[in-house]
């Protein structure tokens, strides 16, 4: 019987999963489990399969994803908090056949940057927003986001969010997919292998709409997991957000060529 | 010679704009300058040069599409008044840490708060000692005429690009509003992409297989290399003091009482040395057109010549006069004398001031 070595198996032909040079080596700055590593992960392997990665500029956040620029291997910039639209939108005025995305958190983008994401939305700038929710202020150490679901702990809302005074969560994607300027909106998660796959496939369809200079924006929503923030660990954060998050944020497709689904 | 018009200053600033070849405006409409983007959405300069003129949803928005704009090494600009400007303290205060060249104006009102439409100089603490957050300064031109609105423009980009910094022209309601004769320069062209990416290699154009990537930040969490970014930030402030500072003397040659003054209020100014002189008073006119740099040395050596006594004439309750006195270090009397609040003050209002401030003591 012949035994089958190391040098058997490591051939190219034999290679099922690389990891793209789009992300640098530098170790992710993120918690263990938390969905920010693998969202910039597929982000940057559909640039690298659309082989847009020489005219990409991306735009970081104010939030955990703030070093995203030390991960991803494009021209990057780092916005001030909620600012990255309104800079997306200066960047795609004057590189039109460049593609521009920003990357941004909940807090970021739905609540200090409501203003600039709706305009950017409503003005169907030509770049791809990915949003990352995951129902609270990840960076800073837990506080109540716009997401926060009602009855959901944060560090500022202690005994559970009180929707009467504290107000009720916002869903931004479902509101942004009522303006005319968005073209693509979706809502995803990175909790599982499939989940992984249908999120990069709508990430790589919002950045083909660009690519094809598509009349508007593209608008992914990533439903993840703050394990952290949630005070809980990994495995118990993706249960908890399947049982609590998903029902109020339904995962799919929200706005496809320019019509909305629902 | 240039093509003579009669413009307002802030229409001028506009024309200006487009014929600096500038790549962007981004604005919010305010009184007094809404003028700007007005006279530029009418002139469609998309179809001129290819310039991009956006009404943004805010000041806020407005100075965040130039931080972006700018990080891909274009010509970019915007403007406003006082409360508008308050509002994009916190972008330029990133623009200043991530070293992007830019250029905006302020034709400023009288505060605080919502305050009033009339002119006001009020914003120069503001302007000059920084503004945002942070540790940082920014070259600050003070147009005193609607000539200097549009000659500023062309000034304003060089030294934004010279320098990688933000430049602010600081005009007021009054040089904003009032028209005058201007001499447009010629357009110049604007560049090609291939030219702004070779022009500026730190810009973000798209990272080449093989090169480094660009990342336009102001952020590091090592404090140490922050102070290495602060300190290099300071010795470039410090050329800037060096080699930019800008003046006119009006008068000065044997002068015994002098009138420091920016903008309308210079104007104004240069009216009270003549009727100055008329009474047989032997007075100057130390106009400043950069506020930052400071004509700080060059106040002093004059005053070591034998002046007796400085007035600085400001539409404000007195924030230049700080700088003044700074400067001349007790060399002689300094005072102040402005009206404020939207009062824009006379020029026998200021030589009344002279003679009981200065001369009468
Ligand atoms: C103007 C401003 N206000 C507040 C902060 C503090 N701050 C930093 S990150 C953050 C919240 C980020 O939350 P989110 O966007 O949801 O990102 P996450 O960390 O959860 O991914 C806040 C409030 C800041 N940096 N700037
Ligand atoms: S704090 Fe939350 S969002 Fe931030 S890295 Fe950790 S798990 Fe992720
Ligand atoms: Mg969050």
């Amino acid at each position: 019987m012949s035994t089958i070595t190391l040098e058997d198996i490591i051939k190219p032909e034999n290679l099922v999963y690389k990891k793209t040079p789009l992300m640098t080596d530098k170790v992710l700055s993120y918690c263990p489990g938390c969905g920010h590593g693998t969202a910039h992960r597929i982000t940057m392997e559909v640039i690298e399969e659309l082989g847009l990665e020489e005219n990409t500029i991306g735009i970081a956040p104010v939030g955990c994803s703030v070093l995203a620029y030390e991960f991803m291997d494009v021209d990057m910039v780092q916005a001030a908090h909620g600012r990255a639209p309104a800079l997306a939108t200066g960047i795609k005025r004057l590189w039109p056949n460049k593609t521009v995305f920003t990357y941004q958190g909940d807090g970021d983008l739905a609540a200090i940057g409501t203003a600039e994401t709706i305009h950017a939305c409503n003005r169907g700038e030509k770049i791809v927003i990915i949003f990352v929710n995951n129902g609270i202020y990840g960076m800073t150490g837990g506080q109540m986001a716009p997401t926060t679901l009602p009855g959901m702990k944060s560090s500022t809302s202690p005994y559970g969010r009180d929707v009467e005074r504290m107000g009720n969560p916002l869903k931004i994607t479902e509101l942004v997919a009522q303006l005319p300027g968005t073209y693509f909106v979706s809502r995803q998660a990175v909790h599982t292998p499939a989940a992984v796959r249908k999120a990069k496939r709508a990430i790589k369809k919002a950045f083909e709409n660009q690519r094809d200079n598509k009349p508007g924006l593209s608008f992914i929503e990533i439903v993840s997991n703050c394990n952290s923030g949630w005070k809980m660990t990994p495995n118990d954060a993706n249960k908890w957000m399947e049982e609590n998050m998903f029902p109020f944020y339904p995962l799919g497709d929200i706005k496809v060529d320019g019509q909305l689904l629902k | 010679m240039g093509e003579l018009r009669l413009m307002k200053g802030n229409e001028a600033l506009a024309e200006a704009a487009i014929r600096a070849g500038a790549d962007a405006y981004f604005g919010y409409p305010i009184t007094p300058q809404s003028e700007v983007i007005e006279y530029l959405m009418a002139e469609k300069p998309w179809e001129r040069t290819g310039m991009v003129v956006l009404q943004a949803e805010s000041e806020v928005s407005a100075i965040n599409m130039v931080y972006g704009a700018a990080s891909t090494g274009k010509r970019v600009m915007t403007s406003s008044s006082s409360p508008g400007i308050s509002l994009k303290q916190e972008g330029l205060s990133y623009i200043a840490g991530a070293e992007l060249p830019c250029l905006y104006a302020n034709v400023v009102r009288g505060g605080p708060g919502l305050g009033t439409i009339q002119p006001s100089q009020a914003d120069y603490f503001q302007s000059t000692k920084g503004g945002g957050h942070g540790d940082y300064r920014q070259i600050v031109l003070a147009p005193a005429s609607v000539q200097e609105m549009a000659d500023f423009v062309k000034l304003g980009f060089e030294l934004a690009f010279k320098y990688r910094i933000a430049v602010l022209i600081l005009s007021d309601g009054v040089i904003g509003q009032m028209m005058e004769k201007v001499e447009l320069f010629d357009p110049i062209p604007r560049l090609s992409d291939e030219e702004v990416a070779a022009n500026n290699p730190w810009a973000t154009t798209g990272k080449k297989h093989g090169t480094q990537r660009r990342i336009i930040t102001s952020l590091d969490l090592d404090s140490s290399k922050m102070e290495q970014h602060n300190l290099h930030l300071q010795e470039k402030y410090r050329k800037i003091q060096e080699n930019e500072v800008r003046y006119e003397l009006i008068d000065c040659d044997d002068a015994e009482y002098i009138f420091v003054a920016y903008g309308s209020s210079a104007r104004i100014a240069q009216k009270s040395v003549q009727l100055a002189r008329a009474k047989g008073i032997k007075a100057g006119l130390f106009r400043l057109i950069t506020l930052f740099p400071f004509p700080g040395k060059e106040m002093e050596a004059l005053c070591k010549k034998g002046v007796k006594g400085w007035l600085a004439v400001e539409m404000s309750a007195g924030q230049m006069v700080e700088d003044v006195k700074l400067s001349v270090r007790g060399c002689a009397k300094v005072e102040h004398f402005g009206r404020f609040g939207g009062i824009v003050h006379s020029p026998e209002e200021v030589l009344k001031a002279l003679e009981e401030k200065i001369i009468g003591e």
